[in-house]
C-alpha cells in the first residue's frame, strides 16, 4: 500500500508501538505499524486473537488502560493532529464527535434502565450540540438511517424489547449522531446471527457511501472481508504484515501468514461426494419434542418454549450430519437430548434400530451413554480445572469399569492420536490454548469408542486457523475410526466443508433437509435461501495459492 | 508445589491476614501449653481476690472474685473457645454442604424442600434457637457444639446451593455426564472441588461467629459448667465491673484478638484463592 498521505487520507497510523507491561507474551501489543483510513473507504484490519487488533482502535481511542498499556512510538494524526500528543479534554471531545466508535458486543452496551432515545440524546449532551426541539428530530432521524422500524416511538422504548441486531443498529446511531468523520467499528457483527449480520453489514457500507465517510472495521472473519472491504491490513502478533486493496488481499496474497490465513477459510463449495455412503441407519429420531417451562413458581404458571417441534431425521452409519440454524433454532436443544442432556418430551431417539434412548434412564441408561459422546463448545468451560488431562480423559473409561492403568494407558494413546504428546497428561487444562484444549475434549469423547459424536459448535470459539486444523482432525479420526458425527453449527461455511447431508432448522423445526451439495446448489425453503445469501463473502472464491500454502504446511508437518 | 507457593505469595501480600494468621498461631499454642503454663485448674482457688493485675509476681493478670487466677483461665479458656469453634463449624459444614449440595445438583422439587428447610432456620434468630437447644440438651461442650452447629448452617447451605447451580450447567459437568459417571461420582470429584474456595473462606469467618456464640452462651451461664471459657469468665465478672476491671477485660480482649484474626485471615484467603479478584487490585 502507498504509505504516503493525500487529502484523501483522514486518519492515519504512522509506526505506532504500543508497550505491554512486563511479563506479557510478547514486549509490545502492536510495533511499528503504519496504515490510513480514507475518505469513502472501509478498512478491514484483520487478524487472529491476540494480534493487536483491539489495541490498535483503542490506542485511537485513548482507551488504553495507561499506564499499563502504552504508546510508546508513532503518531495517531487525525485532521492534522497527533492524537497521543492532545491533553484528555480535547481528546474526549473528538471522541463521538469526530471520530465514532461501535463495539463487538451490542447486549451489554447499551445502558438497561435508560430509554434509547434518552441514550443518544446524552451523545448530544456530552458534545453540548442542538437544542431540546432539534435534538427529538435529530434522533427519530437517526433511528431511522439505521433502519429501525417505528423510530418516532422506538425512542421511548428500553434496550430489552430489541433483538440483538436492533440493539446493534442503536449502537451505531449513537456512533453516527454527531456525522464524525470517521467510525472505528471493532468485530460489531462477530455476536450477531448470520442474517443479522448481513443486515448490519450492509447498512454500515450504506452509511458509509451516503456520508463519505472513512470507516476502520476490525474483524477477524474473511468472509466478512470479502463482503465490505476496500483496503485490507493484516495483522500478526502485532504487526501489519500485509496491506493493500482488498481485491489484492483476498485473490492474491502474497505474505505466507496471509496465505495461511485465507486458504484456512472453509470452502462455501460442498466438496465432491467422497466414496459410498453406508445405507445403514445409526441414529433415527423421530417427532421428536422440547418444550421449555421457564419462571415455574409456587403460585405462578411458567412461561413455555417450544425449542423443538416434531423434529425427524436420520444419521446413517460413519456420516457427518450437519444441524444448521441461527441461535434460538433449538439445533443445541435437539443435540442435547440425542446425547440425553435433556429430557425430551416427546418422540423417539432410535439407537441402532433396536432400542428407544428416549424411554431409558437411570441405570437403564448408563450402558448406552458410551455409545454417543459430545463435544462441546467452549474449550475454557469443558475441561474440569482442577483435574489433569490425563484424568479427564481416563474418567470416561473407568466410569464403565475400565480399570486405572488401563484407562490412564488409553488415554495416553488418544493423546497422540488427537495430535497432543502423551506427555501432557500430567498436566491442567490451564496450560494449553483454546485448540489443544479442544483436541483434549475430542480425546475424552473418543476414549469410550463412541459410535456417534454429537458435536455441538465445536470450532466456533477458535481462531480460523485452528479452526481448519481441528476440522481436520475430526474428519481424520471419522474416517479412520468409521463413527458418525452430529454436527451443530452456525457456520455455513464450516458445515458446507465437513458434512455429507446437512438439516436446516429454524425455529425449533426442520425445514429443509437433504444432500449438502442439493441443499446449497438448489436451496427449496426461503429460510434456507436467506440464510444462503446471508453468508459473508460467499462470491469469493478461495485462491489456490492460499490453499496450496496451507497443504504445505500441513505437508511440512507430517515429515517433521 | 510451584502452585502452593503462588498461593502464599498471593496471601502474604495482604499484611492484615498476615498478622492475623500470627495472632492465631500465638493462641493456638497457648491453647496447646495450657497444662505446661499453668499446671492447676483454672477453677483452683489460689490466692486471695480482686489481686488488680501486674501487683503480684506470679499472678500477672490478677485474681477473680474468688480468687481464681486470671491468667489460668485465659490459657485454658482458649482450649475451650478453639475446640467449640472447629467442632461446631464442622458439624455446620457437614449439615450445610451435604444439604446445599443436593439442592443444588438435583434442583427442582428437591431444591425447593430444602431450601425451604433452610429458610426455616433462617428465620428464627440464631442465638434464641441455640439457648433453647443447649437449654433442652442441658449445658456440656458436646451440646454447645451441636447446638451452634445446627443454627449456623444455613449461610453454607446457600452458598454451597448457589456454587453448585452455576457449575452443574457447566460444560466439564455435563461432559462427564454424558460420559456416563454415576451422579454421586459427578458432585464429590467434579463439583465439589470446584467449590472450595468459597467454602473455605467462609469457614474462617464461621470460625469466629461460634466462638463468639460459645461466650455469649457462657456469658448466660449456658456453657459446660466443668470447662473455663472466656465467655463464663466476663458473665461471672459483671456484677463487680465497676471495681474489677480486669477480670472481664482480659477475655474480652482475648476474644476480640481471636475474631479479629479470623476475619483477617478469612480476607487473605479470599484474595489468595479468588486470584481475578485479587490482580485487579494490583
Amino acid at each position: 500500500m502507498n504509505n504516503q498521505t493525500s487529502d484523501k487520507t483522514l486518519l492515519s497510523i504512522e509506526d505506532l508501538t504500543v508497550r505491554l507491561p512486563e511479563g506479557a507474551d510478547r514486549d509490545n501489543a502492536v510495533e511499528n505499524i503504519s496504515f490510513q483510513v480514507n475518505r469513502g473507504e472501509i478498512l478491514c484490519i484483520v487478524g487472529e486473537s491476540g494480534s493487536g487488533k483491539s489495541v490498535t482502535a483503542n490506542a485511537i481511542m485513548g482507551l488504553l488502560p495507561r499506564p499499563y498499556v502504552e504508546p510508546v512510538a508513532g503518531r495517531i494524526v487525525f485532521e492534522g493532529r497527533d492524537l497521543l500528543q492532545l491533553p484528555e479534554a480535547t481528546l474526549r471531545d473528538l471522541r463521538g464527535s469526530r471520530v465514532g466508535m461501535i463495539f463487538q458486543e451490542p447486549m451489554t452496551a447499551l445502558n438497561p434502565v435508560m430509554k434509547i432515545g434518552d441514550q443518544i440524546n446524552e451523545v448530544f449532551d456530552a458534545h453540548g450540540k442542538a437544542g431540546r426541539k432539534e435534538r427529538k428530530e435529530q434522533v427519530v432521524e437517526l433511528l431511522r438511517s439505521v433502519g429501525l422500524p417505528d423510530p418516532e416511538s422506538l425512542g421511548d422504548s428500553y434496550p430489552f424489547r430489541l433483538s440483538g441486531g436492533q440493539r446493534q443498529r442503536v449502537m451505531i446511531a449513537m456512533a453516527l449522531a454527531l456525522e464524525p468523520g470517521v467510525l472505528i467499528a471493532d468485530e460489531p457483527t462477530t455476536a450477531l446471527d448470520v442474517t443479522t449480520q448481513a443486515q448490519i453489514l450492509r447498512l454500515i457500507r450504506k452509511l458509509q457511501d451516503d456520508r463519505d465517510m472513512g470507516v476502520m472495521f476490525i474483524t477477524h472473519d474473511f468472509g466478512v472481508v470479502a463482503e465490505v472491504a476496500d483496503q485490507v491490513a493484516v495483522m500478526q502478533l502485532g504487526e501489519v504484515v500485509e496491506s493493500g486493496p482488498a481485491q489484492e488481499i483476498l485473490n492474491n496474497p502474497q505474505h505466507p501468514y496471509t496465505q495461511r490465513l485465507v486458504g484456512s477459510v472453509p470452502r462455501f463449495e460442498p466438496p465432491e461426494a467422497r466414496g459410498k455412503l453406508s445405507a445403514e441407519t445409526l441414529l433415527s429420531v423421530r417427532s421428536l419434542d422440547k418444550t421449555y417451562v421457564t419462571a415455574r413458581g409456587l403460585f405462578t404458571k411458567g412461561r413455555t418454549v417450544q425449542a423443538a417441534k416434531s423434529v425427524s431425521f436420520d444419521i446413517r452409519k460413519g456420516e457427518t450430519m450437519g444441524l444448521v440454524g441461527e441461535s434460538g433454532s433449538g439445533k443445541s436443544t435437539v443435540g442435547r437430548c440425542i446425547v440425553r442432556l435433556l429430557e425430551s418430551n416427546g418422540g423417539e431417539i432410535r439407537f441402532r434400530d433396536e432400542i428407544d434412548l428416549a424411554s431409558l434412564k437411570g441405570r437403564g441408561l448408563q450402558p448406552y451413554r458410551k455409545h454417543i459422546q459430545m463435544i462441546f463448545q467452549d474449550p475454557y468451560a469443558s475441561l474440569n480445572p482442577r483435574r489433569k488431562v490425563g484424568r479427564i480423559i481416563a474418567e470416561g473409561p473407568m466410569a464403565h469399569g475400565t480399570s486405572q492403568a488401563e484407562a490412564h494407558r488409553r488415554a495416553e494413546e488418544l493423546l497422540e492420536l488427537v495430535g497432543l504428546d502423551s506427555a501432557v497428561a500430567d498436566r491442567y487444562p490451564h496450560e494449553f490454548s483454546g485448540g489443544q484444549r479442544q483436541r483434549i475434549g475430542i480425546a475424552r469423547a473418543l476414549a469410550l469408542d463412541p459410535e456417534l459424536l454429537v458435536a455441538d459448535e465445536p470450532v466456533s470459539a477458535l481462531d480460523v486457523s485452528v479452526q481448519a486444523q481441528v476440522l481436520d482432525l475430526l474428519d481424520d479420526i471419522k474416517q479412520r475410526l468409521n463413527i458418525s458425527v452430529l454436527f451443530i453449527t452456525h457456520d455455513l461455511r464450516v458445515a458446507a466443508q465437513i458434512c455429507e447431508r446437512i438439516a436446516v432448522m429454524q425455529l425449533g423445526e426442520i425445514v429443509e433437509y437433504g444432500d449438502t451439495r442439493e441443499v446449497f446448489s438448489n436451496p427449496q425453503h426461503p429460510y434456507t435461501r436467506e440464510l444462503l445469501a446471508a453468508v459473508p463473502g460467499r462470491n469469493w472464491s478461495i485462491p489456490e495459492v492460499a490453499r496450496k500454502a496451507v497443504a504445505d504446511q500441513q505437508l511440512q508437518k507430517e515429515v517433521l | 508445589m510451584q502452585k502452593n507457593l503462588e498461593f502464599w505469595k498471593r496471601f502474604c501480600r495482604n499484611k492484615g491476614a498476615v498478622v492475623g494468621l500470627l495472632i492465631i498461631v500465638a493462641v493456638i499454642l497457648m491453647a496447646i501449653f495450657a497444662p505446661l503454663l499453668y499446671p492447676d485448674s483454672p477453677w483452683k482457688l489460689v490466692q486471695r481476690p480482686f489481686i488488680p493485675p501486674m501487683e503480684l509476681d506470679g499472678y500477672w493478670f490478677g485474681t477473680d472474685t474468688l480468687g481464681r487466677d486470671i491468667g489460668a483461665g485465659l490459657v485454658h479458656g482458649a482450649r475451650v473457645s478453639l475446640l467449640v469453634g472447629l467442632t461446631s463449624t464442622v458439624v455446620a459444614l457437614l449439615i450445610g454442604v451435604t444439604l446445599g449440595a443436593f439442592a443444588g445438583y438435583y434442583g427442582g422439587l428437591v431444591d425447593d424442600g430444602v431450601m425451604r428447610f433452610t429458610e426455616l432456620f433462617q428465620t428464627v434468630p440464631n442465638f434464641a434457637l441455640a439457648i433453647v437447644l443447649v437449654a433442652i440438651m442441658q449445658p456440656s461442650v458436646e451440646s454447645v457444639i451441636l447446638a451452634i452447629g445446627i443454627v449456623s448452617w444455613p449461610p453454607v447451605a446457600r452458598l454451597v446451593r448457589g456454587e453448585f447451580l452455576s457449575l452443574r450447567s457447566r460444560e466439564f459437568v455435563q461432559a462427564s455426564m454424558v460420559l456416563g459417571q454415576s451422579n454421586a461420582r459427578i458432585i464429590l470429584t467434579q463439583i465439589l472441588p470446584n467449590t472450595l474456595s468459597p467454602v473455605i473462606v467462609m469457614t474462617s469467618l464461621m470460625v469466629a461467629t461460634a466462638i463468639l456464640l460459645e461466650s455469649a452462651l457462657s456469658f448466660l451461664g449456658l456453657g459446660d459448667p466443668d470447662v473455663m471459657s472466656w465467655g463464663y469468665m466476663i458473665g461471672a465478672a459483671r456484677t463487680v465491673l465497676r471495681q474489677a476491671w480486669w477480670m472481664s477485660f482480659f477475655p474480652g480482649v482475648m476474644i476480640l484478638l481471636t475474631v479479629l484474626a479470623l476475619n483477617l485471615v478469612g480476607e487473605g484467603l479470599n484474595d489468595a484463592m479468588n486470584p481475578r479478584l485479587a490482580r485487579k487490585s494490583r
